[in-house]
């Protein structure tokens, strides 16, 4: 095969400098790429247009030929820098794949589960940054007047988050049969990831709890952005924060929890602050506008709301996500009889 | 068992003789220019590493024939420090990407075979083959 590429190269060669056309430039480029597609090093392309020339110009000086040497010796390197490329793609490839396979199994280790019962509307949208979450949500439904919601933010993104996160999962999944209050449901989660994980991991976590019976929603916060409460009646937003230290700092740490009442029309905003520190090109975004958002839309299912915001948010990021980003909405429909 | 011939490597300049010979042996082997330049820089990487990381050290270089093939062997020892982690150092990307040149697997690209035995403080010793074809 190489003998019959050197003669077709010699052709061209001949050809191009018979009549220095485009067309045998045209002619020549396509015929490179079955040298780079039959795998032909930079140093045997030279090697090919030496012998070539030597039989166009069985008289060219020897002092000329001993060059076409030189420049063999100094393209040996080119030759291993491009075979090395290759192999780092073949290889960023299979890391690629892996990615993909580990972001499923994440997907089925997340799932969850809406509650849907009388009472109150939920949705939530929450979406990776980069292939793998670093948010975390969570909900259980205790029994049929009960919704509850833990929401994680691991600190940082990609895989070494997610696979932080995957611990707050089995934490959550030990909580059976113990008392749900949420200052208890952080103080149980913050033990384990205070033995599990090490210091350079931050966790912030917002665990809310409704309770259709008396339309109470308690809370307790590790840390974590304050959740927003649209109040139907003044037609503003109150921040909902409670005191807590990180999960994972300290093992004895003594949640504050607190509680408001809902009146039908109100919704509460959880958020990770992949929503509150939204980049645009001039900066990050104003406060009022996630609130001004959610006014435009409070008419809407809590799905409804949770969609548009990140819609609008993403837009405004020219579709490209700096940060894990998740938003909860738990919205009162109506009193229960 | 066929011609061996060796060079010691101390200076720097002991790779240019080492490169030298490589070529020559090559080339009285029947390889083209080419391969010429591929095994004289599998050599001259290997004596670097030798000058840069052991002080000291030796390339032996043997043209041999067998069942009627043709192909020169060359053996690069040395007794310093030892490769600490082998597994890294045979990677893609991580010598090269320092700037130290070719590296492993450079070496063993340019080569058909290679072989690598290390141990922490007694040495390396290093064999790669290329076939006449």
């Amino acid at each position: 095969m190489p003998q019959e590429v050197g003669k077709q190269y010699k052709e061209l060669l001949q050809q191009y400098i018979d009549n220095r056309n485009e067309e045998d430039l045209y002619f020549g480029q396509q015929f490179s790429r079955q040298f780079i597609e039959k795998k032909i090093a930079p140093e045997d392309v030279i090697s090919i247009h030496k012998t070539a020339l030597a039989e166009v110009f069985p008289d060219l000086p020897e002092k000329v030929m001993y060059s076409f040497d030189f420049l063999i010796e100094m393209m040996i390197h080119y030759g291993l820098a491009l075979r090395e490329h290759q192999s780092l793609i073949r290889k960023q490839e299979e890391i690629q794949m892996e990615i993909n396979v580990a972001a499923k199994v994440q997907d089925t280790l997340l799932k969850t589960k809406i509650p849907d019962f009388e009472g109150i509307d939920i949705g939530f949208i929450t979406e990776p940054a980069k292939k793998m979450n670093g948010d975390y949500v969570y909900f259980l439904n205790d029994d049929n007047n009960v919704a509850s919601v833990a929401l994680a933010d691991v600190m940082g993104k990609g895989i070494p988050a997610a696979l932080c996160m995957s611990m707050i999962k089995f934490g959550m999944d030990s909580l059976q049969g113990e008392n749900t209050s949420p200052r208890n449901v952080l103080d149980i989660v913050n033990r384990i990831v205070e033995k599990s994980v090490d210091d350079s991991m931050f966790i912030s976590m917002f665990y809310g709890k409704y309770d259709a019976r008396d339309s109470s929603f308690s809370y307790a916060s590790a840390g974590h952005e304050p959740a927003l409460i649209y109040r139907a009646s003044e037609g503003g937003f109150t921040e909902l924060d409670a005191k807590g230290l990180l999960l994972g700092v300290q093992p004895d740490v003594d949640y504050e929890e607190r509680s408001v009442m809902l009146e039908v029309g109100d919704f509460i905003v959880m958020m990770t602050d992949g929503v509150t520190e939204v980049r645009t090109e001039t900066g990050f975004i104003d406060e009022g506008l996630i609130k001004s958002i959610l006014l435009e839309v409070k008419e809407e299912s809590a799905q409804s709301i949770a969609d548009t915001v990140y819609n609008r948010l993403l837009e405004l990021q020219n579709f490209h996500l700096r940060d894990d980003f998740t938003i909860i909405i738990f919205k009162k429909e109506n009193d229960l009889v | 068992m066929g011609y061996r011939s060796s060079v010691d490597i101390y200076t720097e300049w002991d790779i240019v003789a080492a490169r030298q010979l490589g070529r020559n042996e090559a080339k009285k082997t029947g390889f083209g220019t080419v391969d010429q330049a591929r095994i004289t820089t599998a050599i001259s990487e290997l004596a670097r590493n030798i000058y840069l990381y052991a002080g000291k050290g030796k390339i032996e270089i043997e043209r041999f024939s067998e069942n009627g093939l043709y192909g020169i062997t060359i053996i690069a020892s040395d007794e310093g420090p030892g490769i600490p982690d082998i597994r890294k150092v045979m990677e893609d990307g991580f010598s090269t990407s320092g700037g130290l040149g070719a590296g492993m697997p450079g070496v063993k690209r340019l080569m058909d075979e290679f072989k690598v035995h290390t141990e922490s403080g007694v040495g390396t010793n290093i064999t790669i083959t290329k076939w006449l074809r």
